[in-house]
């Protein structure tokens, strides 16, 4: 302790000197494994639509993709994805389940203000940001992708 | 009724505490202070249909018990004072709306329930009530969905954050004299270090506790071994080391005598990331094992500091920092 005096000036600095680091490394160890966990599971779910279900490749991505979104609800509507949530970090809130529970968990938290005003409303308060970008961003992307075809 | 250096008021025509009542959810029922509790629930819903009534069962509870322990009718009380953390103050409005009993509501975030009991104290020394009761709340749930952003969102916490938490706690002032008095109150300033991270609001009060012990040392002219007991209200284990080592550089050293009402109301190894927050975080400590240890004699004089962060999302959002307050009130055991 005691190396400077602490003050208004320097406290945001010397106040660093005090919180634990973050488990970067660990965190990103965690993230791997669970986020790895449930694409392999979207895997396995893919790969049993396309040879007990008859799908196509292609097909196949959309009943996995519902599928994946179906088990994610429930396991938040449990109260067992925010348990993961902490653990994995980025790997449980990167994949699609992640966007579900996003859309689960406000759906739950609003149900007290009613269908319309609670959960309606704030069914997208977390993931409206992440359509609006992927939107916007498919549009931007859309145009280039047009102006070079008319180019080549 | 005489002020001490500019914060610092000591109640000359003196007041008492004449009962406290504390209720809690599941997790602080499990932590190490269970048996001073008097009401525990083991739901978070608290037997309601959603979270804020959740917090409003628990300040009724809160002032139920502390009125039955002091024996006396809701009708006999001439002023309520309370607040808690939610928009519009809503847990004490709504508690006052059934009590009937003359409302001030307050806000001083986590350091409502220092605020509560200094200033009820002040009114009932300067006569302006006879008796008058306050209560403070939080909820785990409701803080949540109003201040932060839940785990339950798949987001991750860092070791900084603080876990709010989940009760109640009410005392009645009253000049009748009773084991516990109010000696006196150091009203703290709003200091702003500019921290912004709402995960470690620890260190953004800190400063706050800081200066207000520090005022109340200077204004009394006392020095931190005349206390058994400096308890801060939420600093958690981030603020609790850095408020000590400022404290240290001027001069005081509170080591011997300083604990955390945040560290001290949880075992270290609860869920609860750096430790308690929130409203109840001081209030149950203070009125229930506090309160306890004073009756029986094991604490003779204790400073309690309840710190408060105010901070609010939006203010967050448009890149303001976040601004702490503390307020100190000094009790102890009567005939000491």
């Amino acid at each position: 302790m005691s190396k400077e005096k602490m003050n208004e000036t320097n406290f945001e600095k010397m106040s660093k000197t005090y919180q634990p680091k973050p488990p970067y490394f660990m965190n990103c160890v965690k993230a791997f494994i669970v986020g790895g966990l449930i694409c392999t599971l979207g895997e396995l779910l893919s790969e049993m639509y396309v040879h007990w279900f008859n799908f196509s490749d292609e097909e196949a991505g959309n009943p996995t993709v519902a599928t994946l979104i179906l088990l994610s609800s429930l396991a938040t509507g449990f109260g067992v994805y925010d348990k993961l949530g902490q653990f994995a970090g980025a790997g449980s809130a990167v994949p699609v389940t992640g966007f579900a529970n996003s859309v689960t968990s406000s759906a739950l938290e609003y149900k007290s203000e009613g269908y319309v005003l609670g959960v309606a409303t704030n069914l997208f308060k977390l993931a409206g940001s992440v359509i609006v970008f992927g939107v916007v961003a498919a549009y931007v992307l859309g145009i280039i992708r047009y102006v070079w075809s008319l180019i080549i | 009724m005489a002020r001490l250096g500019k914060q610092t008021w000591s109640f000359d025509n003196p007041v008492y505490i004449q009962a406290t009542g504390t209720a809690v959810g599941p997790l602080e029922g499990e932590g190490p202070l269970k048996d001073y509790f008097d009401r525990i629930y083991d739901k978070l819903h608290c037997g309601e249909d959603n979270w804020e009534l959740a917090e409003r069962a628990l300040m009724m509870d809160a002032v139920h018990q502390c009125l039955q322990k002091a024996g006396v009718d809701e009708s006999t009380i001439d002023l309520f004072l309370a607040g808690d953390l939610l928009n519009q103050n809503v847990t004490g409005n709504y508690v006052a709306r059934q009590l009937g009993i003359p409302l001030l509501g307050m806000f001083g975030a986590c350091s409502t329930s220092m605020e509560t009991l200094a200033t009820g104290a002040a009114l009932v020394s300067s006569g302006y009530a006879d008796r008058a009761l306050v209560a403070v709340s939080s909820h785990n749930a409701t803080a949540e969905r109003q201040f932060r952003y839940p785990t339950e969102y798949g987001g991750q916490k860092p070791k900084t954050a603080t876990f709010t938490v989940t009760g109640s706690g009410s005392a009645l002032i009253s000049k009748n004299p009773s084991d516990i008095r109010i000696e006196s109150a150091t009203i703290g300033k709003v200091l702003d270090y500019k921290l912004k991270d709402p995960f470690d609001l620890g260190s953004a009060m800190a400063p706050a506790a800081w200066s207000t012990i520090k005022t109340h040392l200077e204004d009394t002219g006392r020095v931190p071994s005349d206390y058994d007991l400096i308890a801060t209200g939420d600093l958690s284990a981030i603020g609790t080391p850095i408020v000590r080592d400022m404290l240290k550089q001027d001069g005081f050293d509170v080591s011997e005598v300083h604990n955390d009402c945040g560290l001290m109301v949880y075992h270290s190894d609860q869920p609860v990331f750096s430790g308690g927050s929130g409203c109840a975080c001081s209030a149950v400590v203070t009125y229930s094992k506090l309160i306890d240890e004073l009756k029986q004699g094991n604490l003779k004089k204790i400073l309690v500091v309840a710190t408060g962060a105010l901070m609010s999302p939006t203010m967050l959002q448009q890149k303001e920092t976040i601004p702490g307050i503390a307020h100190g009130v000094v009790l102890m055991k009567e005939g000491q």
